[in-house]
């Protein structure tokens, strides 16, 4: 039997250097995950280029100072260890998994990569070549042509939350070896890096071996970007993107939302979660899936982040339902909107959320998630033993004002990517 | 420390049947209050004949909509209200469904499987519904060139067994099947004696099975039905597929024929996989989704350093009977599918005539290690191992597949990559796209 949770309790401490170490031992198996972000995402590319950012997490692993890409590659390789690099609007991360006894290896492997990479100009080439290929797959994607233009309607083209990710064939195309080891030096840092350790060593072992490897890191610390706000949209906008080779249509309906940060977001994560997550898909998988048969997957997202990141509706319908479906996704939300969820809804949407907390964090990648953000927003050590009372307390009439302020189809931006090419209201 | 000692993955697991034949395994891990259950049916799309392809997977779906005790309206969130997950897969050789949830809710879990067994309602209204969700679910998957390709390869691959058609079925038979040809197939295949429950997490063994046996014993045993499987004649000569269609980028399939996964060539060819791109371990639910440690591997070295692929991937999944080795390329922009496949030849030519190195055989063994510690970091993982293994082989190989893979030889893989890396086994699919329609 085990001990009833007392929660996490991680450890934190913050080197001389700035450097923020998250530990937490666990003994469900003989690894460690290496978690690492640091405040180097898209919304800090140059302005009119696109990709910097990306094209860094393409090419940060392909040598450094003291070793080539090869021997990079072997070493990982060798230990059975792969090494993911992702990049998002605020931060890029470097995580990874390895076995207990490659630890100090591993990290030492991950610290080299993010204080001293070479970007040698064949491996830019080569991962040039890449991306432009990924470019390319996203052409033919409608799910991710319908999200791209959604963003950049809902936010418009300069802002970070409406730029591109990856940016454009021709912005990758013009990306020079200065322009990476730019953005490398002026945004890794020890002040803007946090460090989340899970598995099988002691917090001792992790800051310990962390303060050997990053301890020496000095640098100037680089400024935080604000997020602007967006004004409210006053109209309902509709793009319709024809690609007539593509069996079904993706859309892609959404508006711009709240930040992490704001008191509201657990009447606005439940909201949520009842309109377009609970079960299967919540009130529009209900809809559009479960009594209207129009869809595989019909849900809802919320990114609130350190800026006012996007609620989305999702669906994927064939050509002959796109109005149908987006009929339903309108009578929803006003539903919602003008009734608020039920008490049924509010409290089955807060035990899930309250009571899947244990399978969360049963692994070590989901303890470091977790960790890592509720460090990015500020949520405290103790923000496990927390949520459930921040979800307990959210009262139905706190949900419904959630669903008034942000759910009006005729202020929506909606966009349908795939064989349609129809005209839609 | 965590030592490795205690990482035998079949450590403690019991092993029980009822009267009426459902086995039931039990295994104890104490690291989290939880507990995962997953029922298996050794029944998957290679059960399926001419004109019920999609069978076994539509009766998937229909097995989440209402039974006798579980009204439709009490479905949505059964298992939520207990903070749980659930989920459910059909593939070639079998259909299982899966919950985890706080442990408390063993015996709920187990009430859920047991009411989808034996009393699923399978109302009309709800079959169309579900047909145009299939579809729906089809033609996603067609949105995809890569997907479209692997479904041509397949067909291609094999000329008589069905392992030929894909799970989700062929268009046509999912427009035409009736709720009669659904609910006949889950009354023939979903009987206890066809089944494997399987229970892992903060249990205790004894009271599980208790809980087990209340639940499923009133089941009765049912008479499966004879399974016909024409089995693959040998291919004579290359095959070759191409698919052109709109779209921006060319792909390329290279697939063998491959060994079942209790053949005797099957670890000696998971270790030249993972020679050739990357180890990704073993487990289906787990490791195909974090990229394998490839960047030092042969294909990688050979066609993405080489700026021609800007991704290539290999698998080789553990299967009841022979299904195919395929290696996957994404051509990067400017690259010819010629140029391509000249590239893999002869990547594929050199270990056919010269085998793996001694470095390369011991790389290749440590990440197969290490991936297998990986895949196993959660209770669903684990269970998932002891399921799926019995389904297509029996779960008591688990314990062994550490010592097959160290015993592998650098005579073992030359072997196996000279008799089946060669143009007589092996099927080349090609997504060809054509430009844009203006």
């Amino acid at each position: 039997m085990t001990k009833p949770l007392r929660g996490l309790s991680p450890t934190r401490q913050v080197l001389a250097n700035g450097l923020t170490v998250l530990a937490r031992e666990t003994r469900t198996t003989p690894a460690v995950t290496i978690y690492a972000g640091f405040h180097a995402g898209t919304a800090y590319d140059p302005p009119a280029c696109d990709g910097v950012a990306h094209f860094v997490s393409k090419t940060i692993d392909r040598g450094t100072e003291t070793r080539t890409a090869e021997q990079i590659a072997e070493e990982f390789d060798s230990r059975g260890v792969s090494l993911s690099i992702a990049v998002n609007r605020h931060a890029m991360w470097l995580i990874a998994t390895c076995l207990t006894e490659d630890f100090e290896q591993v990290l030492a492997l991950i610290g080299d990569i993010a204080m001293r990479p070479a970007f040698p100009e064949a491996e830019i080439e080569t991962r040039r070549g890449e991306i432009v290929t990924l470019l390319r797959q996203d052409q033919d994607n409608p799910a991710t042509l319908a999200m791209d233009a959604l963003l950049r309607s809902l936010y418009g083209e300069t802002h970070p939350y409406g730029r591109r990710i990856r940016g454009s064939i021709e912005t990758v195309e013009r990306i020079t070896r200065a322009d990476l080891r730019g953005f490398h030096s002026s945004r890794f840092a020890p002040q803007v890096m946090s460090l989340a350790l899970v598995g099988d060593l002691t917090a001792e072992r992790a800051i310990d071996v962390t303060s050997t490897v990053f301890g020496g890191w000095q640098k100037p610390a680089p400024d935080t970007v604000d997020v602007r706000s967006v004004p409210h949209a006053g109209i309902r906008r509709v793009q319709v993107l024809p690609m007539m080779n593509k069996a079904q249509a993706d859309i892609a309906y959404g508006f711009a939302a709240i930040r992490r940060r704001d008191p509201q977001y657990y009447a606005y994560s439940l909201m949520n979660n009842i309109l377009g997550q609970y079960a299967l898909g919540g009130r529009l998988g209900d809809s559009i899936r479960e009594r209207q048969g129009m869809a595989y997957y019909s849900f809802s997202s919320l990114d609130a982040s350190i800026g006012p990141g996007p609620l989305i509706v999702r669906a994927g319908v064939s050509p002959a339902n796109v109005e149908r479906a987006v009929a339903s996704i309108d009578a929803e939300l006003s539903k919602m909107a003008a009734e608020g969820p039920t008490d049924k809804e509010l409290a089955e949407s807060k035990q899930y959320l309250i009571g899947s907390m244990p399978r969360t964090l049963e692994t070590n990648v989901g303890i470091a998630t977790f960790l890592q953000t509720a460090e990015l927003f500020g949520l405290g050590l103790d923000y496990d033993v927390q949520l459930p009372s921040l979800l307990a307390q959210v009262t139905r009439d706190e949900v419904h004002d959630a669903a008034r302020a942000v759910l009006d189809p005729s202020r929506a931006a909606i966009v349908v990517a795939g064989p349609y090419a129809g005209v839609l209201q | 420390m965590v030592s490795r000692a205690s990482y035998d993955f079949s450590m403690g697991v019991r092993e029980e049947f009822l009267d009426n034949g459902l086995r039931v395994l039990v295994q104890e891990v104490h690291t989290a209050p939880l507990a995962s259950v997953w029922c298996w049916y050794r029944v998957g799309s290679k059960d399926e004949r001419p004109g019920l392809t999609g069978v076994s997977h539509w009766v998937e779906h229909m097995n989440f909509k209402g039974t006798t005790n579980i009204p439709r309206e009490k479905v949505k969130g059964i298992i939520e209200q207990h903070g749980g997950y659930w989920n459910g897969y059909t593939w070639i050789d079998q259909t299982t469904y899966t919950e985890t949830a706080t442990r408390d809710a063993l015996d709920h879990m187990l009430f859920i499987e047991a009411e989808r067994m034996a009393s699923c309602l399978y109302d009309p209204a709800d079959v169309e519904s579900e047909r145009t969700v299939i579809i729906s679910e089809l033609q996603g998957g067609e949105n995809d060139p890569e997907q479209l390709l692997d479904q041509e390869l397949t067909a291609a691959a094999f000329h008589a067994h069905p392992y030929r058609h894909p799970t989700i079925g062929w268009l046509g038979d999912l427009q035409a099947m009736t709720r009669d040809d659904l609910y006949g197939y889950y009354r023939q295949y979903y009987v206890p004696n066809n089944a494997t429950l399987v229970i892992v997490g903060d249990v205790d063994a004894d009271e599980a099975l208790k809980h087990a046996a209340r639940r499923f014993s009133d089941i009765p045993a049912g008479q499966v039905p004879i399974r016909r499987y024409t089995p693959e004649p040998q291919q004579l000569g290359e095959r070759r597929v191409t698919v052109s269609k709109a779209g921006t980028t060319g792909y390329l399939k290279v697939a063998y024929h491959a060994p079942a996964v209790t053949d005797d060539d099957f670890f000696p060819l998971l270790v030249l996989d993972g020679v050739l791109t990357g180890a990704k371990g073993l487990n289906l639910w787990a490791s195909f989704r974090t990229p394998p440690p490839q960047r030092s591997a042969r294909l990688y070295q050979a066609l993405v350093n080489a700026g021609l692929a800007s991704a290539v991937s290999g698998g080789l999944v553990p299967t009841q009977q022979p299904f195919l080795y395929t290696i996957s390329l994404t051509a990067t922009e400017g690259t010819t599918l010629d140029a391509l496949e000249e590239a893999v030849s002869r990547a594929l030519g050199a270990v056919r005539q010269n085998g793996i190195t001694a470095p390369e055989l011991s790389k290749a063994k440590t990440q197969l290690r290490a991936r297998m510690v990986f895949e196993q970091d959660c209770i669903s993982n684990m269970a998932h191992q002891l399921g799926f293994f019995e389904t297509i082989a029996s779960w008591r190989v688990l314990p062994s597949i550490a010592d097959r893979i160290q015993a592998v030889t650098l005579d073992d893989v030359a072997r196996v990559a000279a008799a089946r890396l060669i143009p007589a086994n092996r099927v080349v699919g090609r997504f060809d796209p054509l430009p844009e329609v203006p």
